[in-house]
């Protein structure tokens, strides 16, 4: 009886101290950003304030740089949910010679590290006239973002039935038509899946904004977090806490939104019973 | 996922469309992602593969008469100390944040978190993916904090009696492994998670009738069973990893000394602190050869999903 009880208990301890553990870091984070005077270590706030968001809302610099932050992950989650779905109709609807080795290509896109390639692509920018440009970024971030996308809306889109669209396009419906009106509709738990996850990637992502972005009049939120880090360094710990908070809710909240739709984008598929 | 639903429209069109109008809107339709990925993912890797073979510099004379130059950036390469250093820092990096940190830790969790109190489960859960959605840049400031002298981890270690560590000096790759392990291991989580939900209950009660313990039925019976996910887990999150640049570089700018100079951030030192871009790209080449390796590796533990 004994052993089944400690049996039944060990889980639970080792979970609550990984708890513990995981928690801690971000738990400081949370306590100082309500701080009026933080410190580097964890502690209760001794007063509750919050001037500390204030300050970060309040300065003009850091309203442009979430502006720019948005105007760049919006830009690109748009132009990918669109060019993903086009591209996405013939590879799910038509019988095509280049359908096996185009989706084999995709699939290995998605896995290659985009940080291979950045210094490259910094030189394309420099040749196409495009560095410090803020739509240069937002289509090196879309490319880097379609393979996975059009993999993703390849697969939803297999799973919308054929006749729903026949009977528009025999009510006159060109296959165009019938795409925006019949399949696009019905796929929207999957568009959704794609825009939050190509949003969310797009918001956090510091590399690629940092190598392409010169002025810093055109930072997004990721860089300017990093300049702010580096010039007050660990001197105003309140404010630099309430920013990362304000910037990290975006994902946040988008990740618990999209909860409601990736109940199945976890299982690695076919490869389970390898 | 997708043959059996894609067969019978694949005939129904077929009958109702005439062919050539279909390769024409086809080729209409996939335009816009062809250029794009031509542009800016086919291009640069092409020019990866050249540029890694000319001396293409950011200032100087160089940059103006950029030259081909054979085999010569891997020959400096090869004979870079620093070179060698940040192979070994990677597989380091690698090894222990990705292989060992992220997949050990994910199994464990999801293994502990099976047919536990829902509550309970919900908020483990919360907590570990509370990391991961965590943005890269927010990860390492959280955890400078966390590391630095008179941080959170310091005053816990006082508390016990035990003399405080200057962690990112000391241990400057244990701070970046741990930080990243703390911001990768929910997706190992979530994958395991989905794999040992597929394990049926019968089989591990029958072996548990068979007279098979705790450890025997996991090692022996489920272990096994999701081993195609735990390669494929392996294959994502060590190509996740490679590319990690922002955490370290944010942490400890690869530094002190070298320490936590890993590929991508010897690459970037060399591209745009030195203004070696040449020599820089053919770092890249190394890490894209890799990656490209490795994809294979993953396309083929992929290939019955198509």
């Amino acid at each position: 009886m004994n052993r089944y009880k400690t049996e039944k208990v060990v889980p639970y301890v080792i979970l609550t101290i990984l708890g513990i553990m995981f928690i801690l870091p971000l738990l400081w984070v949370l306590f100082a950003s309500f701080d009026p005077n933080a410190q580097q270590s964890l502690k209760m706030p001794s007063s509750f304030t919050l001037t500390n968001f204030t300050s970060i809302f309040t300065d003009p610099a850091n309203l442009r740089s979430f502006g720019i932050g948005l105007f760049i992950s919006v830009g690109q989650a748009v132009l990918v949910v669109m060019v993903a779905i086009m591209a996405a109709y013939p590879l799910s609807r038509y019988a095509l010679k280049f359908k096996k080795p185009f989706m084999y290509t995709i699939l290995f896109m998605t896995a290659l590290p985009i940080t291979a390639v950045m210094v490259p692509v910094y030189q394309l920018f420099i040749y196409l006239n495009m560095q410090d440009s803020l739509i240069g970024t937002i289509l090196f971030l879309t490319a880097s973002g379609l393979p996975y996308a059009i993999w993703m809306m390849k697969n939803f889109m297999d799973s919308v039935p054929l006749e729903l669209e026949e009977s528009a396009w025999i009510d006159g419906a060109s296959v165009w038509a019938g795409l925006r009106r019949v399949v696009a509709p019905l796929m929207i738990p999957g568009i959704c899946t794609v825009a939050i996850f190509t949003f969310s990637g797009s918001w956090g992502n510091f590399f690629v904004p940092y190598i392409l972005i010169q002025t810093p009049d055109k930072f997004p939120a990721s860089v300017t977090i990093f300049q702010f880090f580096g010039t007050f360094g660990m001197i105003e710990y309140g404010k630099l806490a309430a920013f990362s908070m304000v910037y990290t809710m975006p994902s946040v909240i988008l990740y618990i939104f999209s909860q409601k739709f990736m109940s199945t984008g976890f299982s690695l598929g076919g490869a389970s019973k390898g | 996922m997708s043959t059996n639903t894609a067969v019978s429209p694949v005939v129904t069109i077929k009958q109702k469309t005439r062919r050539d109008h279909t390769l024409l809107k086809s080729v209409l339709f996939l335009l816009p992602a062809w250029i794009l990925l031509l542009i800016f993912f086919v291009g640069p890797i092409l020019l990866t593969f050249y540029f890694a073979f000319t001396n293409l510099t950011l200032t100087g004379t160089e940059a103006k008469s950029t030259e081909f130059i054979g085999f010569q950036n891997f020959v400096t390469m090869f004979q870079d100390p620093d070179f060698r250093i940040s192979v070994v820092k990677t597989i380091v990096f690698l090894l222990f944040s990705a292989v060992i940190g992220q997949q050990v830790l994910g199994f464990i969790l999801a293994v502990l978190m099976k047919e536990k109190n829902k509550t309970f489960r919900r908020i483990i859960g919360i907590i570990v993916l509370a990391g991961w959605v965590t943005p890269e840049i927010v990860v390492a400031f959280c955890w400078v904090a966390f590391l630095s002298d008179n941080g959170t981890l310091n005053m816990v270690l006082q508390h016990i009696g035990m003399k405080p560590v200057t962690w990112m000096y000391t241990f400057p790759m244990v701070s970046v492994v741990i930080a990243n392990i703390w911001h990768g291991t929910a997706f190992s989580m979530l994958v395991f998670q989905a794999a040992l939900d597929d394990v049926p209950k019968s089989v591990e009660e029958a072996a548990v009738m068979d007279g098979a313990n705790k450890f025997q039925v996991l090692f022996r019976i489920v272990l096994p069973m999701v081993k195609g996910s735990i390669v494929t887990n392996m294959i994502l999150v060590t190509l996740q990893t490679l590319g990690v640049f922002t955490l370290i570089f944010a942490m400890t700018g690869g530094g002190p000394g070298t320490s936590t100079q890993t590929l991508p951030i010897f690459m970037y030192n060399q591209a745009f602190v030195n203004y070696q871009l040449g020599y820089g790209t053919a770092i890249s080449l190394i890490l894209l050869v890799i990656g490209i390796g490795a994809s294979l590796i993953y396309m083929r533990s992929m290939k019955a999903e198509i």
